[in-house]
């Protein structure tokens, strides 16, 4: 027989004021197997939990209904209690009378009504209820780093020098990400590389972390804690044991001519290349797209040059199984390019660039060894104009967002090129200055004040080329939209920061969420923001949203103590409210069909095939089966079961029934 | 006989518009009385069946009720239990059910405002529409097998 205690709160007079809480102990005492029924003026107090738990000892209660505030409030602090007073803390529930009740309506015989409904639904429920207790799940203390930009980089260091193992699968050749291209950095002007390739080095020589460079996320199985990750490595064609680095095979290539992505196409590379000097790791990789042996059958140059005999044609790409614990996000972004800007002749003009070509071009180690100069002519560009907002904000571009780190880099650019180019002049379109970091504004202003950019708040509507100048035809919106014509050498396009290609798949495989534009979702927009709603799996840098470095490297050292966190623990625990297939007694062994329809519904995989054997072995019957470890309990496959086989712990078919039966007071 | 007044009984899911009613209480934002709410822990877990016995129970009226589409806790759930409803809805329409009586509508938990016009809204409808006497006579509760 149940044994339920109930225990009304009056919350000082946030509910007692409107509830009339000594009626409603009265009314439920008499409810069939309440047999303790109180109120109080604060249940959470201590005297409140002392009450709680002398009346679960002294009427050994198989039951507690709380009726206080909102279970998301207090819920686990009266679960404590009850399991402080030997009560399993599944076996209370918690009837909201604050916040659905007292808080939403006025002094009144309804809301007591009301307040009775409630509590009688809930201890209906919690008669049904059944103790559970937490999945223990074990924890594999490595990570797993998928991108390896700075903020990669960041991640991974941050959790091996917490003393775990870190697995960093990078797509590229090397390490690095956008910002081993960027010239100088916003808002120091330090030199991106000078700060950064130390880290690589740094990542590429630590005992606790491996790196594959040239790889790629192939699958993903598992849950958090137990990840089970296929690498596809795929074929560099030389032997990296073997190479020495020694670079005479990128020399000796006859294959000159390929645009050299890491320059964004500025320059070329060889078939055979490192993609830049201080790539990690310093080997080469062959691109069998464009090198002659694989296009034609014959050339093998770099084969006979070099001295280790570490070049592998015949190399196949190789799938590496690991486990991790945990995952990192941290796949960067990409930024829009020519064919999005017909408008501003970009692609056509050779002489209008985007943000990235300047960074190169502005670079010491770039395609133009740092000299500012046009791509067409090779002249010295005296004037410059520079477009924010290229494609962002612009939902008729269906880009609404602000790509936030354009109006940064663009005083940047604005600064370099006055720092290079002493009597050029500098223009700036914009739409607002967005400059809201630690001395972000003061940068900006040291543009416009020190460095004499001329900016002009409007839009541009066009460029053409005439007599060799690009005619950039804009607007001054501070002077009532006054036209404003400048004729410029070169244009340089502040073009919107867009998710990296290939994040949809990735989302995909990973099963976390992404947004409209492919940037993935973090679990709680303020609360949670470096987490996924995937248990386990976590963000950071720009795969979530466009973000400068500082906040990329912020965001990576949150994703490690998450990590961290996590595997300070050798089991996790989780609440056990998942789904459960239900099993009989032979010979039907569970009312399951076999039918699987709930595997389409379940977001996290976690239903799986088991087989009933008899004892020679053979199979007898196929069932679904929950895995607990990556069931969250939605529920979902509960509802579609059309054989009612699988149930929801916690949120039961019959606990549910009974609810309706009793909020609707027809027992 | 006083004035009717109706009985609403609203599913929801834990998340969104449990969290959105408690937003409602936080505001002090205040509502007619008539509704009672049961948590589940997704739009998803609703099975249709549950409506149909909030019915024979003597409901007037049914809220479903969950996070906006693209924002569920468990990524899909909103979207399963839109999508059941869209059938079972033409089913019940086929049956004779009055499918004015059942609204689905999403709440996120920083909507207090709109939980609190969602249920005045649906309050006033089903006082216009009378008691649902018509099914509640038809269904012998009593007789019904519970599931589980
Ligand atoms: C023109 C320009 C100028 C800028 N100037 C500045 C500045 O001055 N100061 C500043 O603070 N910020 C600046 N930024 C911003 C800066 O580049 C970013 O903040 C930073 O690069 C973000 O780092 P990340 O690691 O998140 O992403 P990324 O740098 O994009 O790195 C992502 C990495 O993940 C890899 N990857 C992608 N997909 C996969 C996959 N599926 N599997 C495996 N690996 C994958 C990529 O190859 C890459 O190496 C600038 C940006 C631009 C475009
Ligand atoms: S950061 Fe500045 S330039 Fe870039 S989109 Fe936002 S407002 Fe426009």
């Amino acid at each position: 027989m149940a044994r339920i205690g109930v225990f009304i709160c009056h919350c000082g007079e946030n509910i007692g004021e409107t509830v009339d809480c000594t009626k409603l102990a009265e009314v439920t005492s008499r409810f069939p197997g309440v047999v303790k029924s109180v109120d109080y003026k604060y249940m959470c107090s201590e005297p409140g939990q002392t009450l709680i738990k002398e009346a679960i000892k002294e009427n050994r209660l198989t039951g507690v209904v709380v009726a206080a505030c909102s279970p998301r409030m207090h819920e686990s602090t009266f679960r404590k209690t009850c399991s402080e007073a030997g009560l399993n803390p599944f076996l209370c529930e918690i009837a909201n009378l604050r916040e659905h009740c007292s808080w939403v309506h006025e002094k009144s015989e309804e809301a007591t009504n009301k307040a009775i409904d409630i509590v009688r639904a809930l201890v209906e429920k919690v008669k049904l209820n059944e103790p559970l207790y937490p999945i223990k799940v074990p924890v594999t203390k490595t990570a797993l780093v998928i991108g390896g930009g700075v903020a990669g980089i960041q991640a991974a260091l941050d959790i091996a020098n917490g003393g775990h193992k870190v697995i960093l699968v990078e797509k590229n050749p090397s390490i690095g990400g956008h910002m081993s291209q960027l010239s100088e950095t916003f808002p120091t002007l330090d030199c991106s590389q000078c700060i950064l390739t130390p880290r690589m080095v740094e990542l590429a020589q630590h005992p606790n972390i491996t790196l594959y460079s040239y790889a790629e996320l192939e699958s993903l199985d598992g849950f958090i804690g137990n990840f089970k990750v296929k690498i596809r490595k795929k074929a560099k064609s030389i032997d990296e044991n073997l190479c020495t680095g020694c670079g005479l095979c990128t020399t000796k290539c006859p294959v000159k001519k390929i645009p050299n992505e890491f320059d964004e196409n500025l320059s070329y590379r060889k078939a055979i290349y490192v993609p830049f000097p201080q790539a990690v790791p310093n080997k080469p990789v062959i691109d069998r797209e464009n090198c002659t042996y694989y296009l034609k059958g014959k050339c093998k140059i770099c084969e006979r040059f070099c001295p280790t005999q570490a070049i592998r044609f015949d190399q196949q790409d190789e799938i590496i199984e690991v486990e991790a614990g945990a995952i990192v996000l941290a796949t960067g972004f990409d930024i829009k390019r020519a064919d999005f800007f017909p408008e501003y002749g970009f692609g056509k003009y050779k002489d209008v660039i985007d943000g990235l070509q300047f960074e190169r071009i502005a670079s010491a180690s770039g395609p133009t060894l740092g000299e500012i100069r046009r791509l067409s002519d090779g002249k010295i560009p005296k004037k410059v104009v520079f477009i924010a907002c290229a494609g962002s904000r612009d939902p008729a571009k269906g880009i609404e967002y602000c790509s936030k780190i354009c109006c940064m880099y663009t005083a940047k650019h604005a600064i370099l090129y006055k720092h290079k180019i002493h009597d050029g002049q500098a223009y700036v379109f914009y739409m607002d200055i967005r400059a809201g970091g630690k001395n972000y504004d003061e940068f900006t202003r040291r543009a416009i004040e020190e460095e004499g950019a001329k900016y002009i708040r409007g839009r541009v509507s066009r460029i053409y080329e005439r007599d060799g100048k690009l005619i950039v035809v804009g607007a001054d919106t501070l002077m009532n939209a006054r036209p404003v014509v400048i004729e410029a050498d070169m244009v340089v396009l502040a073009t919107a920061g867009v998710a990296s290609p290939g994040s949809e798949e990735l989302a995909q495989k990973l099963h976390v969420a992404y947004d409209q534009y492919k940037f993935f979702t973090e679990a709680h927009p303020k609360l949670r923001p470096v987490e996924t709603n995937t248990a386990g799996i976590f963000l950071a840098g720009a795969c979530q949203s466009i973000k400068d470095i500082p906040e990329s490297v912020s965001q990576a050292s949150g994703a490690a103590a998450k990590v961290c966190g996590l595997f300070s623990q050798n089991e996790l625990t989780r609440d056990p409210l998942i789904a459960v297939v239900n099993r009989t007694a032979p010979p039907l062994y569970s009312t399951c069909v076999g039918c699987f329809l709930c595997q389409s519904v379940c977001p996290y995989q976690a239903i799986e095939k088991e087989e009933i054997k008899a004892k020679d072995g053979s199979v007898i019957k196929i069932i679904a089966k929950i895995n607990p470890g990556l069931c969250q309990g939605c529920g979902s496959c509960v509802a579609l079961c059309r054989t009612k086989s699988i149930d929801l712990l916690g949120y039961t078919n019959r606990q549910i029934y009974a609810e309706v039966d009793a909020i609707l007071n027809t027992l | 006989m006083d004035e009717f007044e109706p009985k609403i009984v609203a599913f929801v899911c834990n998340w969104c518009t449990y969290a959105g009613a408690d937003l409602t209480g936080t505001s002090r934002i205040k509502y007619a009385p008539n509704v009672r709410i049961i948590r589940f822990p997704c739009t998803g877990r609703i099975d249709f069946m549950f409506i149909l016995k909030a019915f024979a129970r003597g409901a007037d009226g049914i809220i479903v009720s969950g996070c906006h589409p693209n924002d569920c806790h468990y990524t899909s759930g909103n979207f399963h239990a839109r999508r059941r409803w869209i059938v079972f809805r033409s089913l019940l329409d086929f049956l004779g059910i009055d499918v004015r009586r059942i609204t689905f509508s999403w709440v996120s938990a920083a909507e207090g405002a709109k939980w609190a016009d969602l249920v005045n809204q649906t309050t006033a409808e089903i006082r216009k529409l009378g008691p649902y006497t018509s099914y509640h006579k038809i269904s012998k509760p009593e007789e019904e097998v519970i599931y589980g």
